[in-house]
């Protein structure tokens, strides 16, 4: 499939520069720090990642939108939209490829994460299905994020516009569920209230770090992914020239 | 059997401004067409549409009677397209940006390496192989988007400034190439060299504001003790108007 060769030369070049390597050093010590100091990993005297996984969908939320800002930008700026959109390869896989490099990039970053799994059993007895579970939900928050920047990325050629872009709709999906925003639209306009609980990103995360994998919630990050990534071919479609 | 390269009233507008206005023109096999025109004209706008990067707002092109809107991965099969400026990759190797063109062709294996040995020796650049396109000078950076070009040898070449920046022997020799390849393809090449034209080409067009305003052979154009530069510049400066 020519959306895997695609994904191979964009991964190749992620580790090609220094993006990569600074990208996961900060991750690891962002990850690290937060979960030791702020969430009291020692102080609460429980074998489990719960303090991990509740920092990594917002580290995930300024890192990810700098991964996908110069996912098309760069291309732009360099040119190669021209040659990599005149090779005989349906658009629609170009973009898949692009995108599979950046989740294979997260997986590695997250993957790298081990030493946090080593030290809780290590320490105690946790349950590692829970552990599993919650390592699925952080790769299905981050390509749900990925996805939702490429298509930022692809809107414009300006590369800070795409990040504040990304932040900005990554953002609405994960604080949709927060009683801040739920509270306020039910007593204003209980119909948005539902809509914003169904589209959050948090709720449904925290199924995964309780241990429970729910079909629809696999689902609805497949389907937010799907409909990023169908907007963004569609964007490239049209504006792939400008 | 219909040309390898038919364009029938091709447009393209941006906004209130047309860079490519109602083109039409055919390419045989064998034949090699040079498309002169000033900066601005029209030119890599109609090599874009032609290549499928930029879809025409009106009119019709094909690549070995594929239509490149209806049937854009058939026609683009059956294309060698070096876009403006050459771009390639930079952090990549030579030898590995090959390489990635030729598994998206689909070549695998020992067909991809024969491939990818044919078109470096096409382009001379067994030299640097191993060397990232970034650390390569301009000449060999273009050679490199040359060679992407010719990598599956394709009936139709649209070369986009091919010679551009290039030193004097290494345009003799992309020259050459051409030359050589001219008898099995249909090939348009872009250039601002009108003794480029002269020296590869066997059919001048002459593009000014989008409109194609000469299409003969360089010898026709030049025939009433004129040389080319003098025809290119009556017909493509803007004529004086009556006060």
């Amino acid at each position: 499939m020519p959306a895997l060769t695609v994904a191979r030369r964009e991964l190749a070049g992620y580790f090609a520069t220094p993006v990569a390597y600074v990208f996961i050093v900060i991750f690891l010590m962002l990850a690290g720090a937060l979960t030791f100091t702020l969430g009291g990993f020692f102080a609460r005297g429980q074998a489990d990642l719960g303090p991990f996984f509740t920092f990594v969908p917002w580290l995930f939320l300024f890192l990810v939108p700098a991964i996908t800002m110069r996912l098309w930008a760069e291309e732009r700026r360099l040119g190669t939209i021209e040659l990599l959109l005149t090779l005989p390869l349906p658009q629609w896989q170009a973009v898949l490829g692009k995108f599979l490099a950046a989740w294979a990039f997260c997986a590695i970053a997250l993957a790298l994460t081990f030493p946090l799994v080593l030290t809780v059993n290590y320490l105690g007895e946790p349950d590692n299905g829970v552990i599993a579970a919650g390592y699925l939900g952080c790769l299905l928050v981050a390509g749900a994020y990925l996805a939702v920047g490429a298509a930022m990325s692809a809107m414009t050629k300006n590369q800070v516009i795409a990040f504040v872009l990304a932040v900005a709709v990554c953002f609405l999906f994960a604080a949709a569920g927060s009683p801040v925003v739920t509270e306020f639209l039910s007593q204003r306009v209980p119909a948005l209230a539902e809509l914003a609980r169904a589209l959050s990103i948090t709720e449904r995360f925290n199924n995964f770090t309780r241990g429970v994998i729910a079909l629809r919630d696999v689902v609805f990050f497949l389907s937010l992914m799907g409909f990023f990534l169908f907007a963004n071919a569609v964007v490239i479609d049209h504006r792939k020239a400008d | 059997m219909a040309a390898l390269i038919e364009i029938e009233r091709l447009s393209k507008r941006f906004g209130a401004f047309t860079a490519v206005d109602d083109v039409s023109f055919a390419v045989d096999r064998g034949e090699v067409v040079g498309f002169l025109g000033p900066n601005g004209a029209g030119k890599s706008t109609t090599m874009k549409m032609l290549a499928g990067f930029v879809t025409p707002s009106a009119g019709t092109a094909r690549i070995c009677g594929e239509d490149v809107v209806d049937n854009p991965v058939a026609a683009k099969r059956h294309l060698g397209y070096l876009p403006e400026g050459a771009p390639t990759y930079p952090e990549m190797t030579v030898a590995a940006f090959l390489g990635f063109v030729a598994r998206i062709r689909g070549y695998r294996g020992s067909e991809a390496a024969d491939r990818i040995a044919r078109a470096m020796g096409l382009a001379q650049l067994e030299g640097v192989r191993l060397q990232p396109i970034e650390t390569l000078s301009k000449g060999f950076k273009r050679r490199v988007g040359l060679a992407q070009a010719l990598l599956h040898d394709p009936p139709v070449l649209v070369l986009d400034e091919p010679t551009d920046g290039l030193d004097p022997n290494q345009k003799h020799e992309v020259r050459d190439l051409i030359r050589r390849m001219a008898p099995e393809k249909a090939i348009v090449i872009s250039t601002h060299i009108l003794e480029e034209v002269g020296a590869v080409c066997t059919r001048a067009i002459i593009i000014a504001r989008g409109k194609v305003l000469a299409d003969a052979t360089p010898q026709a154009l030049e025939a009433p003790g004129r040389t080319l530069e003098q025809v290119f510049r009556d017909l493509t400066m803007p004529q004086p108007e009556a006060a």
